[in-house]
């Protein structure tokens, strides 16, 4: 595992945040005038939703020519809106799941996540067959081969509650859900309080205090504006389904790297779906029911 | 110009002052220039709480911004008695009240803008400048909304009372009397908002409890008078001020009946989640003694059960012994206690053992304490200002003078 501690700072980007923000009167650490330029406009952006088209568009514009600058690839950023009579929902299969992990690593690269720190969207968690007690379950499980036996294993992500907790916890409406019933965060618009942290019941959303780093070789530069740019440091963020790829017609990252098949993944609202089949005809249940949430994730048993 | 020569001459009276005077100052501004420090050193150097800070959203911070709403229920405590029941030997320090109120409230903003991320992008909260606001559903927002209303209420009566008596006229009762009772109603929302950012967490149990917003509302009417009954034998002292030490004793009073009602309302807890024995309970367990060998918290919860009892039996002996130095004695045990246990020891067991169960604890660290001191010492920085105007107004120092003034 790679050490959670560890700490990082990336000098100059730190400076540049404190000039554009905390203080004007830092302002003459900013790094390049061209960079500080950028920053100014950054920082005065308003919240996505309230954007006209031409904005959004400027702002496209704004960060592929940023992020060129910053990791010396062309970027494209996407802005695309949900697709219409599309409600996204997600199931997984228990007694397939053998805990790889290899969903998490899977998604860690897809989504541009950061290695250092370490920040993953993906728990699994093992429990002992017979058991069903997050408290006594092991995230840190390291054997030679999995599965194990006497164990089973279970993922928990993001849940895109229907009424998600986050979504109404969040002071500024920088996170909201999608017609499509993905919950996003505009990183660019929240404050970093983590409220909507403390009101996630399965763990959903992450805080990166550090710069995020991702080895060069690994970056992915098909991204979403809402979904895997890269992050800014400092704001909550959060699984979207890889609003990137699913807006597309295409899997999530971590469905298509299961081994297993026991990831199912599509639009709730089409009867012929996979995953309505999956709802309409195994014995499924959800997380937490008691809270209330009315996730879009469903949990089941089949051999 | 009334108001320029005011200007002029308060800042003239404010840095004026006796060497205490000067000495106690400058050992505030040290504290915020250190806390400033620790504050751009936890962002450059010691970012990166990984995992923790994944898990234990909310360093003390968050815990020092809950106690500090506490502190400013200072005021009410005191306009209570004075505008509503006409005690008279408080309403001569009432001003007081109001001045530790808006204080301690820039002690919350400021607890807030320590711990969160970006606070570069503190205009997003501020409607007027294109921010939005969640409402009417997110507590913190209403908690923005209250928080500066009750602020704005405070500073607008100390400043018109300072004004009036610069300038020797009457003060108006038809314009500062109704903002006083508005802020009666504010002071008990501040408080009902801030337990209820807490309490709506059904994915934390530690605070999914009804009884959270009355609790908040007892310790509140502790801390917050406890801080103002030494603050007003330090202006008695150095600043010749009458205060009586009957309305001393009178708030005094008011709190025993807080800290009863604060004790009786946490052992209700306690009860509830021991005596169900629900998985719930387990963060209650971990604090009064610790989870499966973590218990970090413990001596923390016991120090300040044991200070409030303590602090308790004090206040109602007071009843009999009528010391001030056994006052005083109460008030030290009563600010720590419930600093405790409305901070760190409110906060981080909510957290723990986290929504997947897993168990990381949390310690303040050695520039977090820094950084808290230095947001208190702001809010004091202010006090001490604030009240060497009143005391000047007061003394017949700081007086408008026709012929001087022009």
């Amino acid at each position: 595992m790679i050490d959670f501690k560890e700490k990082f700072v990336n000098r100059r980007k730190l400076i540049k945040l404190f000039a554009t923000g905390v203080a004007a009167a830092l302002a003459p650490f900013a790094a390049k005038e061209s960079d500080a330029k950028i920053d100014w406009e950054e920082y005065f952006q308003k919240h996505f939703k309230l954007m006209t088209k031409e904005e959004k568009e400027k702002l496209v514009k704004r960060l592929e020519q940023k992020y060129k600058e910053k990791y010396k690839k062309e970027f494209k950023v996407k802005i695309s809106d949900a697709m219409q009579n599309v409600e996204f929902g997600y199931a997984l299969n228990l007694s397939k799941c053998i805990g790889c992990r290899r969903c998490v690593y899977a998604c860690v690269k897809e989504n541009n996540l950061s290695r250092k720190p370490q920040i993953q969207y993906i728990r699994v968690l093992r429990m002992k067959n017979g058991e069903f007690d997050v408290e006594k379950s092991e995230h840190y499980y390291e054997p030679a081969l999995v599965p194990e036996p006497g164990y089973f294993y279970f993922p928990v992500q993001c849940q895109q509650c229907k009424k998600a907790p986050c979504v109404k916890a969040c002071p500024i409406k920088a996170t909201w859900t999608e017609p499509d019933g993905i919950v996003v965060v505009d990183y660019n618009w929240c404050i970093g309080c983590k409220y909507c942290m403390s009101a996630c019941p399965y763990f959903g959303r992450r805080f990166n205090r550090g710069e995020p780093v991702i080895p060069e070789n690994e970056i992915n530069t098909t991204v979403h504006y809402l979904g895997n740019r890269p992050r800014p440091m400092n704001v909550v963020e959060k699984c979207t389904f890889c609003i990137q790829r699913s807006r597309e017609g295409k899997y999530p990252a971590c469905l298509e790297a299961c081994p297993v098949g026991a990831r199912k993944f599509g639009n709730l609202l089409d009867p012929e779906d996979e995953i309505r089949q999956v709802i309409d005809n195994k014995r499924v249940f959800i997380f937490k029911q008691d809270l209330n949430t009315i996730p879009r994730f469903y949990y089941f048993f089949h051999d | 110009m009334k108001i320029l020569s005011f200007i002029k001459d308060a800042i003239k009276e404010i840095i004026k002052g006796s060497l205490p005077y000067y000495a106690w100052v400058g050992f505030l501004i040290f504290l915020i220039l250190l806390g400033a420090w620790g504050y751009y050193h936890e962002f450059t150097k010691e970012l990166g709480y990984g995992s923790l800070e994944q898990h234990v959203v909310w360093p003390i911070y968050i815990g020092n911004f809950a106690f500090f709403v506490g502190v400013a229920a200072a005021a009410v405590l005191l306009v209570i008695p004075a505008y509503v029941y006409h005690f008279q030997a408080i309403k001569e320090i009432a001003i007081y009240g109001e001045i530790m109120a808006f204080s301690a409230i820039v002690m919350v903003l400021g607890s807030i803008m320590v711990d969160v991320g970006r606070a570069d992008r503190f205009w997003h909260l501020l409607p007027f400048m294109g921010g939005i606001l969640n409402l009417p559903v997110s507590m913190l927002s209403w908690d923005v909304v209250v928080l500066n209303g009750y602020m704005i209420l405070n500073i607008v009566i100390a400043l018109y009372l300072i004004y009036k008596g610069y300038t020797g006229e009457h003060p108006n009762k038809k314009f500062y009397v109704p903002l006083i009772l508005i802020s009666i109603p504010f002071a008990i929302s501040i408080h009902t908002v801030t337990a209820f950012i807490f309490n709506g967490l059904g994915a934390r149990p530690f605070w999914n409890s009804a009884i959270l917003a009355p609790r908040f509302l007892a310790s509140a009417f502790c801390s917050g008078p406890s801080l103002m009954i030494i603050a007003l034998q330090i202006i008695r002292r150095y600043g010749g001020i009458k205060v009586q030490d009957v309305a001393l004793f009178k708030i005094a009073e008011i709190m025993a009946y807080a800290m009863f009602f604060n004790l009786f309302l946490f052992g209700a807890e306690v009860f509830k989640e021991y005596y169900t024995g629900s998985v719930h309970m387990a963060p209650m367990e971990y604090l009064m003694q610790g989870l499966h060998g973590h218990n970090k918290m413990v001596p923390w919860i016991w120090t300040a059960i044991v200070l409030d009892i303590t602090a308790f039996l004090i206040f109602i002996s007071l009843r009999n012994i009528r010391s001030i130095k056994l006052l005083n004695v109460g008030c030290v045990l009563i600010f720590i206690a419930v600093w405790i246990e409305k901070g760190h020891a409110f906060i981080t067991p909510g957290f723990i053992p986290g929504v997947l169960g897993e168990i990381h604890e949390y310690t303040p660290t050695f520039v977090e304490m820094i950084v808290s001191l230095g947001v208190f010492a702001l809010g004091l920085l202010l006090f001490t200002i604030f009240s060497k105007l009143v005391v000047g107004i007061e003394t017949g120092r700081l007086k408008y003078n026709k012929e001087t003034s022009n």
